[in-house]
């Protein structure tokens, strides 16, 4: 059976549109607010859903995914209740994938084969470990695999040739190029050097590639549709999350509009419309 | 004594040896443990740095410049000294203490961040970068830095800024910029996390210079080879002094450097007992501690596997140990690896017997060790009078205790 990632991806293809992936930390500020919150995204034009898993030491992530890692944190919200919240989205939504989004000590302590089987189960159908390459890469996914997920690398400025050459060899799904050197939320992209290692990594994994880090707005947005095959979105619409933190009811509403504008930008990309 | 160049070739001829140690392996393990667990735009800075640590090793030119600073500038070799009058004190075997607490900066790290800097130099990088719990490590970069003119960036706790002023305050007169660090738990572990946060962004002008025996591969291993200057020379000292290797070799272990920096060149000496000595904070039982491998379980951490202090859940537990300097809740994967194969033994002591121990050496010898080594000590105190008086320990008198003076003073009750 084709996965619920590659049947997206195929989709959007044959469409000539290009996706649009929010990323959300998995109970900011509270657990109730996600459920809710997802079906709006998708409801926005979201195309497939980034979730992150709270871990108290998030090394690649910049101060906004940090503080919501915290408030997750502090929340109560652990990896067993990520994967409730996929199990009650998918009750009401069995085609738009999720990706798991976090670093390996609480899948390590669950178990990996563990996880694997309780992520398959609820409905995720893919894991972004930040902290495992390639190199540490294949118990994981030996693992992964056989349930059908996909483990989703991430790609950066500083992968040469034969780094690219190695992910491409285990890549599924799709691969995650981080458009910048930093952590997330970090500074603005260079839309010339992104098209130019797109190329590169394009000429070496059959892949989607999907591209994040650096995209705030409608016009970042556009730029980068116009050569990626996926737009990903995290640390903008997680501060539009803490902006409401004291106000959870109205965040679902807020950050719909916000994926709502980004849709429009990056549509009108794709049709060759305004937006650069 | 032979030269620190000697040394590392005769270290290469041992690990040429078929049956010798070689651990790591080429990917950076200790069995299962270390290896390279961080986000991609690290690999390659990693593999760079692999490449360059493992050329200057062997490069002559580098390896002459290396015995110099150790020599004029930390002061190597440190002295080996019989602590007769402790040792007669506890009325067991004789102890011998690596004066590690007589180097530039009052403690073994300097030994590393002299050999990192050069290293950094040598790879065309402008700006050092480290991280720092009690501040021993950030002013042993921070002083480098001085030297060398580079510019250097040290990130500390938020906790550990207001509990080391003194360290604050030497680390600015030295030119550094200390960036407190107000993520997660505010202490050490949150300054290594913001350090490599600071590395991602700024890797192409910038060396991090880890101060311990942990993180990604190559850092075990690069930061066990310059500490292993500690070992190399406390051996010869005492085949030199008393015909024969120690029955027992002992360190505190945090992250273990200091330890690693001892134990290595004894690692194939299988008579020589191996102790690392862990921060037992309140006492294992209360949870309040810092002995990940007395008391954790296998997990990953900046950057490496081996034993973490954790919840059910792999959260990072929050550590208690009277030594800011052993407050970290991971520990070097070589350690890991000792303590599975049985070749190292780990033991935790309280921050109570720890104190004890300080006040006994600071009695008996007039030496004021760090509040880290005094762990080790107080182990030493255990086991010193259950063996024979001709039998010898010799422990890493890892750092002075100068900095743990305020600590110790308001834990008798009394206000500087």
């Amino acid at each position: 059976m084709q996965s619920r990632i590659t049947a997206m991806f195929g989709r959007l293809r044959s469409e000539g549109r290009t996706a649009l992936i929010p990323f959300v930390t998995a109970g900011d500020p509270s657990p109730d607010v996600t459920l809710p919150l997802m079906h709006r995204m998708v409801a926005a034009g979201a195309d497939l859903i980034e979730l992150g898993v709270p871990f108290s030491d998030p090394i690649a992530d910049g101060p906004v995914i940090q503080r919501a890692t915290e408030r997750a944190l502090h929340a109560g919200v652990r990896l067993r209740d990520v994967l409730d919240m996929v199990r009650a989205f998918r009750a009401e939504d069995s085609t738009t994938p999720v990706v798991l989004m976090g670093y390996l000590n609480p899948i390590e302590i669950m178990g990996a084969e563990t996880f694997a089987a309780e992520a398959a189960a609820a409905g995720v159908d893919g894991a972004l470990v930040v902290d495992v390459p390639p190199e540490e890469a294949a118990e994981l996914a030996g693992l992964l695999r056989p349930q059908g997920l996909d483990l989703v690398y991430l790609l950066a400025p500083t992968s040469d040739a034969g780094r690219i050459a190695r992910i491409g060899g285990v890549a599924s799904g799709f691969v995650y190029y981080v458009a910048v050197k930093g952590v997330t939320g970090a500074g603005n992209l260079d839309i010339d050097a992104v098209a130019a290692k797109l190329a590169e990594i394009r000429a070496r994994i059959p892949l989607p590639v999907g591209v994040g880090f650096g995209i705030k707005d409608g016009p970042s947005a556009a730029r980068v549709a116009r050569v990626a095959d996926a737009v990903i979105v995290g640390s903008a619409i997680v501060q539009r999350v803490e902006d409401l933190m004291d106000q959870p009811a109205r965040i679902p509403e807020a950050v719909a509009d916000f994926l709502g504008e980004l849709r429009a930008a990056i549509d009108g990309a794709d049709t060759g419309g305004s937006g650069a | 004594m032979a030269t620190v160049a000697d040394d590392i070739q005769h270290r290469s001829a041992a690990e040429g040896a078929p049956s010798g140690y070689q651990y790591p392996d080429t990917s950076g393990h200790f069995g299962r443990y270390g290896g390279r667990f961080v986000p991609e735009t690290l690999m390659h800075p990693l593999a760079e740095l692999t490449d360059a640590y493992e050329r200057y090793l062997k490069d002559p030119a580098f390896l002459a410049e290396l015995d110099n600073d150790l020599r004029d500038y930390v002061g190597r070799p440190s002295p080996l000294y019989h602590a007769e009058r402790w040792s007669r004190e506890l009325g067991g075997a004789q102890i011998f203490l690596k004066r590690e607490d007589l180097n530039h900066t009052g403690a073994h790290k300097v030994n590393n961040t002299v050999g990192q800097a050069l290293l950094a130099k040598r790879m065309g990088k402008t700006r050092i970068i480290a991280e720092t719990g009690a501040g021993q490590h950030g002013v042993a970069s921070a002083t480098v830095a001085a030297r060398m003119g580079l510019e250097c960036v040290v990130y500390m706790g938020e906790v550990d800024v207001a509990r080391q002023q003194a360290n604050v305050y030497r680390m600015r007169l030295l030119g550094a910029e200390v960036v407190s660090v107000k993520s997660g738990s505010r202490t050490l572990k949150d300054a290594l996390n913001e350090a490599m946060r600071d590395w991602v962004t700024n890797v192409d002008n910038t060396f991090y210079i880890i101060g311990t025996v942990a993180g990604p591969h190559p850092y075990p291993a690069m930061v066990r080879d310059f500490q292993a200057v500690i070992g190399r020379e406390a051996r010869a000292q005492m085949l030199e002094r008393a015909g024969r290797l120690p029955d027992v070799v002992m360190a505190c272990v945090g992250g273990g450097s200091n330890a690693i920096g001892l134990f290595y060149p004894f690692i194939e000496d299988a008579d020589v007992r191996m102790i690392g000595v862990e921060a037992g904070g309140e006492g294992i039982l209360t949870g309040h501690h810092a002995a990940p491998l007395c008391a954790g379980k296998p997990g990953v951490l900046h950057g490496n596997r081996t034993y973490l202090m954790e919840d059910e859940n792999g959260q990072i537990a929050e550590t208690h140990s009277i030594s800011a300097g052993l407050d970290y809740p991971g520990v070097g994967p070589e350690h890991a690896w000792l303590k599975d194969t049985g070749r190292a033994e780990y033991v935790a002591v309280n921050d109570d017997e720890a104190l004890a121990a300080f006040h006994g050496l600071t009695r008996t010898e007039g030496i004021i060790p760090a509040l880290e080594t005094s762990h080790a000590l107080a182990y030493a105190a255990k086991l010193a009078p259950t063996m024979r008086r001709d039998q010898t320990i010799v422990i890493n008198l890892s750092g002075r205790g100068d900095k743990d003076m305020d600590t110790v003073a308001r834990l008798d009750g009394i206000e500087l």
